[in-house]
């Protein structure tokens, strides 16, 4: 190649540039077919669920979605309306808080198995007194753990409501716990993966200033994750007051139940009070947790 | 006040204990309002039920009968992920370009300030209205737009594909509009000094800069949607999930192992692929 016959003063610059022609011609043509790989699989997907761009932009459907949108409005303001979306509202947001507390009580719990930092390896790791036979058993325990935690999270919340309800009937406690248990498995595994990323230096300070493990992790790592837990809890306590709006609608009360009987019976109007309820707890929670976040960081 | 009280650093707070005792009373109140009972998980009843349905879900139905009627599901599952997300990017984009503050009255394209009312109608207004709608679309859970568009539009996918359309397009909205807002404005300058117009500052400075991290969230939100194209089959909107609400009603609870097992595994191969491309970005 031209690199080799260059030079030396200006093998530098033509070593640098050499590298890319070859794999510049191969790039773009590996690029345009990715892209027609992605246009075949938009085309087969759109063909197999049945709609095409005249169903999306069409004057039908377009027709049949504004005059339903039209029959929403407007909103039931009726005091007892009003007061039984506000009620939801309450109760949903109840759900919301216990399922995410229940899931940090559930992650922190996990946390101690599932993260390596606290099983296998790292700074603890290096004392002595961690004979092979302990090695093997804490390396079983993260196992099981990680694989509960696995298990939690791949169910569904929804899946999870219909367990519980199963086991304690319907009502907003069996929200709770298939909240709780889902995002248990979410923020077990955030917290495992923070607890594998802290800074070891203050670790080895401690361990260096004769600290056990119990002290260690006491004094050295949960400073530096409580903030990113408590980041963490918080984010995911936005995206369950969504999910526990959803729970409603398996029996799980709140507001999503309101609005599954105002779907159902067609109230029309009630079910537009209960959206714009929904919108504003919605908003409400993001900004009190962005408000916390921030004064976190 | 030369002998300051104070410690700046650490005011005094009036009532130290307001925010532990506001803490304490509004878990007392969410406790009594979900009437929690945590006895009632071992309770013999509640339980026999729990373990009847988990104990039913094994061994999961591997029977190639079934799996072969699964596989049209399976793949309508994917379909409509697909479908939603192409649904979702368009509004995105759409709603992303006036809803990113430097892109309508902000940062460095737009040091040549406009007049103010021409700054309201062009810029502030189309902002405010974007940013409020991309609110709206995400506020609403998507399975609450799947119920909505169900009812307008009549069963089956399509109704599936609005709602994941429009409850990720607020998503990809705000991020992409986050995105754009967050690239260097150093390479802009750049541009800019050279004498490049908008449209080139735009393509040339924000697209390059911005692309990698839309396309890598993009595909997060796939993942997303997969799973909540599962979730969606519930209310009507075919795919796995119908199944798994089928299976459910049937009490088929082997099935709905295997249909479970089939979420799951969509969603690793998901993240594969989406690991994979994003190492290309890289």
């Amino acid at each position: 190649m031209g690199a080799s016959q260059a030079a030396p003063s200006q093998k530098f610059f033509t070593s640098n540039t050499a590298a890319l022609p070859p794999s510049a011609p191969a790039r773009a043509w590996w690029t345009w077919l990715l892209a027609l790989g992605v246009a075949a699989l938009i085309w087969w997907s759109f063909r197999g669920v049945g709609v095409d761009l005249g169903m999306l932009l069409g004057s039908e459907s377009r027709r049949q979605m504004l005059s339903y949108l039209l029959d929403l409005y407007p909103p039931d303001l009726t005091s007892a309306t009003v007061r039984s979306a506000l009620w939801g509202s309450i109760e949903t947001l109840a759900i919301s808080l216990m399922g995410t507390l229940l899931a940090v009580l559930i992650a922190l719990l996990m946390v101690g198995g599932a993260s390596r930092a606290l099983t296998t390896s790292g700074v603890l790791f290096t004392m002595p007194g961690a004979g092979r036979g302990r090695r093997l058993t804490l390396l079983g325990l993260s196992l099981l753990a990680r694989g509960i935690l696995n298990i939690l999270r791949a169910i569904p919340e929804l899946i999870w409501a219909l367990i519980f309800i199963l086991a304690v009937g319907l009502g907003p406690f069996a929200g709770v716990l298939a909240l709780g248990v889902h995002t248990g498995g979410v923020l077990g595994k955030l917290y495992a993966e923070t607890v594998e990323s802290l800074d070891p230096q203050p670790l080895e300070a401690l361990q260096a200033t004769g600290a056990g493990k119990v002290a260690i992790f006491l004094y050295g790592m949960l400073p530096q994750a409580a903030p990113h837990f408590l980041a963490y809890g918080l984010y995911r306590w936005e995206v369950n007051i969504r999910a526990a709006a959803i729970l409603g609608f398996v029996g799980a009360g709140g507001l999503g139940k309101q609005m599954y009987v105002s779907l159902s019976l067609f109230h029309h109007h009630q079910l537009l009070t209960q959206l714009l309820a929904l919108f504003v707890l919605v908003t409400f929670v993001d900004a009190v947790s962005t408000w916390l976040r921030r004064r976190l960081s | 006040m030369s002998s300051a009280p104070l410690d700046p650093q650490h005011p005094r707070q009036p009532l130290p204990y307001l925010k532990l005792l506001l803490a304490l009373v509004a878990f007392g109140a969410a406790w009594r309002l979900t009437e929690m009972q945590p006895s009632a998980l071992f309770a013999a009843e509640g339980r026999r039920n729990m373990l009847a349905f988990i104990g039913g879900m094994f061994p999961p139905d591997l029977s190639v009968d079934f799996l072969q009627r699964m596989l049209g599901p399976l793949l309508t599952t994917i379909q409509l992920s697909i479908a939603g997300m192409v649904l979702a990017i368009l509004i995105g984009l759409a709603l992303a370009l006036p809803a990113a503050r430097t892109l309508r009255f902000a940062g460095v394209l737009h040091e040549v300030a406009l007049r103010r009312r021409r700054r309201w109608l062009l810029a502030v207004l189309p902002y405010a209205g974007a940013r409020g709608l991309l609110n709206l679309l995400r506020a609403v859970p998507e399975l609450v737009w799947a119920l909505i568009f169900v009812r307008a539009v009549g069963l089956g996918a399509f109704p599936g594909v609005l709602a994941i359309g429009v409850a990720y397009g607020g998503i990809l909205g705000k991020i992409y509009a986050e995105i754009i807002e967050g690239v260097a404005p150093q390479p802009l300058e750049t541009l800019q000094s050279t004498g490049a117009g908008k449209l080139a500052v735009f393509c040339y400075g924000i697209v390059p800069q911005a692309l990698p991290h839309a396309v890598s969230y993009t595909l997060y939100r796939w993942e997303c949607a997969i799973r909540a194209s599962a979730v969606l089959g519930f209310v009507g909107a075919g795919g796995i999930g119908q199944e798994i609400e089928l299976s459910m009603r049937m009490f088929n609870f082997h099935e709905v192992m295997t249909l479970l097992m089939m979420v799951f595994g969509l969603v690793a191969i998901t993240d594969l692929i989406s690991a994979a491309v994003r190492r290309r970005l890289r």
